[in-house]
């Protein structure tokens, strides 16, 4: 056996857009154990929903997130309705349905961009980039904000999307599409990036299901769970399966979320065909007496919130379980064994938002 | 041939406009529905204290006897509550991003008109109870 040394790995590292440390354990340039540690952005947002009423905190759960803001606030507005007992409209099911796509469709062009940066691939990343700023624009013109939208509310949505306007995002989507068509081909056919990518950061299925993966990590490894399936806000009405990739190394994971960005606007157009004209809210009466949990599917996997009220305007807890802190097991399985050099790859492949694990 | 295929791409792009903005001298992509920040009209403003109240961040400071309106610009994170709550529409959202500021700077006072003088305010009274 040769000598062993640690290596630390972040938290501040170029590839790494948020801080988490990895210390590494090498045995000359081969990686054999792995020791994360997280806790660098704690901001103690689970704490505030005592000092907050429950409507307001929306806006904080929303603030959980800079990425997949919209996904937090829908989670926690869901929660306090099926306490409550509220039935939203069927119009604001739908719209909740077409924003949680925007969301997922900019936040894996984000990721896409961050995995070509992670990888030397420059021109792929701006190019990536330039695509999400068509999605941020058309995010920004219906709710008002680029990332943080604030458009759920408890009992609805705050802004509404005119008939004109969606049939003009449905026609911009089309050249999206092509855009992103021209773009992922490079991710997928390209032999420098296949050579990157291939046989990098294995996760069997079993070790997926084990270590409790979710999102795209559990199913680049063929575990087909998709939180959209239980058909939360308007996703039972739609049509589409969860995509599924078997092989379990970086090049599956980053294949899963290519074809996700297609099955998201295939979902916007079947939802703006099928949304139904009509009220977007309903006044809400009274405080939430009771608990919930709350499941919904982020860009990166399932995210769970819990929410328990006692009947006061302030809720007693929030808890949340976002889907990096259960994919940081998966991460060292996969990490141990593999080279250095591809180490900055599979810490991406995972999609970590830190600043979502630590709230 | 996905080498031809990014080499277009990059050719493209050498040859087309660029993609981003340059800011400062040409203005930033607004939308009418961009919150930019909140703007108050003084007139309108009856100190009822719901945008206070509203507030997730406590940013806006209401004071009833001396007709004062105030928001720390710093602490606001532009979600629109106060201006949903707002019962005489006097709070509205300007679409420009409000500039740069040091962490002292950022508190915005105004003298507001106060309730009409027929009501008493009834919504501040309760207010004032409850805290």
């Amino acid at each position: 056996m040769s000598k062993q040394i640690i290596i630390p790995f972040g938290p501040q590292h170029p590839v790494l857009p948020e801080p988490i440390h990895l210390d590494l354990v090498l045995e000359d340039e081969t990686v054999v154990d792995v020791l994360p540690s997280i806790g660098y952005v704690h901001r103690g947002l689970e704490k505030l929903v005592e000092k907050r009423e429950f409507t307001e905190y929306t806006f904080i759960a929303e603030r959980i997130c800079g990425i997949c803001s919209f996904i937090h606030s829908l989670a926690y507005v869901q929660g306090v309705e099926q306490i409550m007992g509220i039935e939203v409209p069927e119009r604001a099911h739908y719209l909740r349905t077409i924003w949680s796509e925007y969301s997922r469709l900019h936040s894996h062009l984000l990721w896409l961009g961050c995995f070509a940066d992670g990888m030397g691939f420059e021109n792929l990343f701006m190019n990536s980039w330039r695509i999400r700023e068509h999605i941020l624009d058309e995010l920004e013109a219906t709710t008002g904000g680029r990332v943080i939208q604030s458009a759920c509310k408890v009992g609805g949505v705050r802004k509404d999307i005119s008939a004109e306007q969606l049939d003009g995002m449905l026609l911009r989507l089309k050249d999206i599409k092509k855009d992103i068509r021209t773009i992922t081909s490079v991710f997928l056919d390209d032999s420098s990036v296949k050579h990157r990518l291939k046989k990098v950061g294995m996760l069997s299925k079993q070790d997926a299901y084990d270590c409790g993966a979710v999102g795209p990590t559990a199913r680049g490894s063929g575990v087909a769970i998709d939180l959209r399936e239980t058909g939360y806000a308007a996703y039972g009405k739609l049509n589409f399966k969860p995509i599924v990739a078997p092989e379990g190394d970086c090049y599956a994971r980053c294949n899963v979320r290519i074809q996700e960005l297609f099955s998201s606007i295939d979902i916007i157009e079947q939802a703006a065909k099928k949304i139904t004209e009509g009220p977007i809210d309903v006044k809400i009466t009274g405080a939430p007496n009771g608990e919930y949990f709350s499941r919904v599917e982020q860009p990166r996997g399932e995210l769970v919130h819990y929410v328990k009220g006692n009947g006061k305007k302030n809720l007693v807890r929030s808890r949340v379980r976002t889907p990096t802190f259960t994919n940081i097991p998966p991460l060292v399985m996969m990490l141990k064994g593999c080279q250095l050099a591809d180490v900055p790859v599979i810490v991406l492949s995972i999609d970590p938002c830190i600043s979502c694990t630590e709230r | 041939m996905t080498i031809l295929k990014m080499a277009s791409t990059a050719i493209k792009s050498l040859f087309s406009r660029p993609a981003t903005l340059m800011y400062p001298v040409r203005p930033a992509k607004r939308t009418t529905t961009t919150r930019g920040h909140i703007v108050i009209d003084p007139a309108n403003c009856i100190t009822c204290r719901s945008c206070q109240r509203k507030c997730p961040t406590g940013a806006i400071c209401v004071e009833v006897k001396e007709k004062t309106w105030q928001i720390d610009r710093m602490r606001c994170v532009i979600c629109n509550s106060c201006g949903d709550v707002c019962p005489t529409k006097c709070l509205s959202m300007d679409p420009a991003y409000p500039a740069a500021l040091t962490a002292r700077g950022g508190v915005y006072k105004v003298a507001v008109a106060g309730p009409k003088k027929k009501e008493p305010a009834p919504v501040a009274k309760e207010s004032l109870k409850t805290e």
